[in-house]
């Protein structure tokens, strides 16, 4: 078992810096992802603990080792990588016992271990063949089991199930997490896709523009954002986000004029602009003509077969409602909908900062 | 876009057999030479029909020519080349790709130019370092002073002793191993390897001579054939640099010998040129089938480098 600390890592490739400080500390059997758009410096922080990038300033320290120079195979870590990076010429014995063979494992130990290992990701049978001759997700189990075999402490997943199509996707994403469960070694994976991530993580680290934007659980980061960014990038579809004027604690105007009510507690200064959001599935329809209704006009609904989304614009701006299956509106031009006021998050217009309680009131 | 008229394509196909007939007849003509007896082959004009002394004129030949030996040699050194060769064209190929250190590109540059330098035009130099191997480095002690500077010291003189690589397989062989072209054709193909499959060997503990080994010299096959036979070829015709540096007759090789056996007027000799088409032939045969069973190999590893 082996925790991971990092501290103030940075990193740059020349002039453009790529990581920007991030700190992050991961307890032993955790599975951690790390989520967010491309280029964010997810991949670079991964591979960074794996020792693949080097670090330019900071510190990374696995079970308490200071890891910063020293090699990849001294560091506990194996790693599943995006294409695979399986060895074609190496049939998929030799290629889960590569890692063996290098460290001078007696043959008939290596036939053991590599057997026990290929029978539990289902690849019993396939030992003699090239990886040429399997398809994508056979190579996905392959290497993980070449990441398994050596019982590391930590297992790296760079992007791993972004090269397979979507259904088996979801049965790998199953079987990574059964075999995190087993195997009780801690995971770090790397991923762009949220659906992946929320079901994967214990806890979820949301990076942007080379900076951690949140650590927490799924759950968390789902109802409590940390900014606007993690708002919309979690959740599909996106978050709501409409501009806003603070009244007075607990009311906010929009730009048509109409008043929006939200947690008094929260600490919105009087008179400073603010963005809110609010949950597509959390909008509430309400009878036509009711009292301070919003009204949003239509587009189109999306159908989900689970459920329907209704996109259409309020006050301007994009607008999404999230039906249950079979109650949309079939067809109409105007919707009118109301905002419960504990559903509301506001953040600062200006900083993307999720607005929080007032010190004195926080519930905790 | 291309056309298909039933003319168009005899059109071609006359067209390209009449290139292969371009092709094919002066070896047809060698042949046809090889198999007749003093007399005809020097009437004029010479029959275009194969004779009935073909055995009679290749036996005469390989054992007059001395080929067994000569053959002997010529493997020797077309082998030792070709691996030579192969070697320092992957490690180098190898450093440039994979390693980052200071005039990484200056080296590749440098490599790749001597491209542009055969054998010919460094020959005399060559042939000064075959006499005596070590005489560079002496040169240097020399021109910087340091036996000078020794001799001042410590009262000794700095004087390498002679290493002369004539009349040896070492000479023949190691001048010509130097080779811009296999380095540039293994630079390709390291380029195209994916970084993942070093990364990963990196994560699998492997080092950087295990991965070159384990890896990428398994990957490298097609490519190894293709440059092995290019150079098993290219090394077995070499004609000028043995004749330079071998002078003892046991170090001959077959190229150098079919010179001896083409007759001329120099030497008075008859031109017995059925005896020397047909050591022509034999001594053409061992490329040949070099590149007749790499054939497959080598297309591929030219064509295809990825997959």
């Amino acid at each position: 078992m082996a925790d991971i600390s990092i501290q103030k890592v940075t990193k740059s490739y020349g002039r453009t810096q790529v990581v920007h400080g991030v700190d992050l500390e991961i307890s032993h059997g955790e599975f951690i992802v790390i989520l967010g758009p491309s280029g964010c410096g997810k991949s670079t922080l991964l591979r960074m603990i794996a020792g693949l990038e080097a670090i330019n300033s900071g510190k990374i320290a696995i079970a308490g080792r200071v890891v910063n120079e020293l090699e990849p195979r001294d560091r506990g870590c194996a790693m599943v990588f995006q294409n695979y990076a399986l060895y074609p010429h190496m049939t998929v014995g030799e290629n889960i016992g590569y890692s063996l063979k290098v460290a001078g494992c007696p043959k008939a130990e290596r036939a053991r271990r590599v057997a026990d290992v290929a029978n539990i990701v289902g690849l019993g049978e396939f030992l003699d063949r090239k990886p040429g001759q399997l398809s994508g997700g056979q190579r996905q189990r392959v290497a993980m089991a070449r990441a398994m075999i050596k019982e590391p402490q930590i297992f790296l997943f760079d992007e791993p199930l972004s090269n397979l199509d979507a259904k088996l996707r979801v049965q790998m994403r199953i079987e990574i997490r059964r075999l995190h469960q087993r195997l009780g070694g801690t995971s770090v994976f790397v991923t762009h896709d949220q659906v992946e991530a929320m079901t994967l993580a214990d806890r979820l680290v949301v990076m942007n523009a080379g900076r951690i934007e949140q650590v927490g659980t799924p759950r968390e980061i789902y109802h409590h954002p940390a900014s606007l960014f993690v708002a919309d990038f979690i959740g599909s579809p996106p978050m709501n986000a409409l501009r806003a004027h603070v009244l007075r604690p607990g009311l906010a105007k929009l730009q048509s004029g109409a008043e929006i009510h939200f947690d008094p507690t929260l600490d919105a200064t009087p008179g400073s602009e603010v963005t809110l959001g609010i949950r597509p599935e959390e909008v509430e329809v309400v009878a036509p003509g009711s009292e301070g209704a919003l009204i949003v006009s239509l587009e189109f609904i999306e159908e989900l077969g689970s459920g329907h989304l209704a996109h259409g614009l309020l006050e301007d701006a994009h607008f999404v409602v999230a039906f249950a299956a079979g109650t949309a509106p079939r067809k109409c031009e105007t919707l009118e909908v109301s905002f419960p006021s504990t559903s509301i998050h506001l953040f600062n217009a200006e900083t993307g900062l999720r607005i929080l309680p007032k010190l004195d009131s926080y519930p905790r | 876009m291309v056309e298909r008229t039933p003319f168009l394509n005899i059109l071609t196909h006359l067209i390209l057999g009449a290139g292969l007939v371009l092709l094919l007849l002066p070896l047809w003509i060698v042949f046809v030479a090889s198999t007749h007896d003093f007399r005809t082959v020097n009437t004029v004009p010479m029959p275009l029909w194969p004779g009935s002394h073909m055995v009679e004129n290749y036996v005469f030949t390989w054992q007059q020519s001395q080929f067994g030996p000569k053959m002997l040699n010529s493997l020797i050194m077309a082998i030792g080349v070709t691996l030579g060769k192969i070697i320092i064209a992957s490690l180098s190929a190898y450093s440039i790709v994979y390693f980052r250190y200071r005039l990484r590109m200056v080296l590749f540059w440098l490599i790749f130019i001597t491209l542009m330098l055969p054998l010919e035009v460094r020959i005399v130099p060559t042939y000064a370092v075959a006499a005596n191997a070590l005489r560079p480095f002496q040169e240097i002690i020399n021109v910087t002073r340091i036996s000078d500077l020794a001799d001042l010291l410590f009262g000794i003189r700095i004087v390498l002793p002679e290493w002369q690589l004539l009349n040896s397989y070492t000479g023949l062989i190691l001048p010509l191993i130097a080779t811009a072209t296999g380095t540039f054709l293994y630079r390709q193909f390291f380029l195209t390897v994916p970084e993942e499959l070093l990364e990963a060997a990196k994560m699998d503990g492997s080092g950087p001579l295990r991965f070159f080994w384990d890896i990428l010299l398994p990957l490298s096959k097609a490519n190894m054939a293709a440059l092995g036979t290019i150079m098993f070829v290219y090394s077995w015709n070499q004609y000028l640099w043995p004749l330079l540096v071998v002078t003892d007759p046991s170090y001959g090789t077959a190229v150098m010998q079919l010179q001896r056996i083409v007759p001329g007027p120099l030497f008075g000799e008859p031109p017995r040129w059925h005896i020397a088409m047909a050591g022509t032939l034999m001594v053409m045969l061992p490329p040949l089938l070099v590149v007749v069973f790499m054939q497959r190999w080598f297309v591929r590893g030219l064509i295809s480098q990825d997959k």
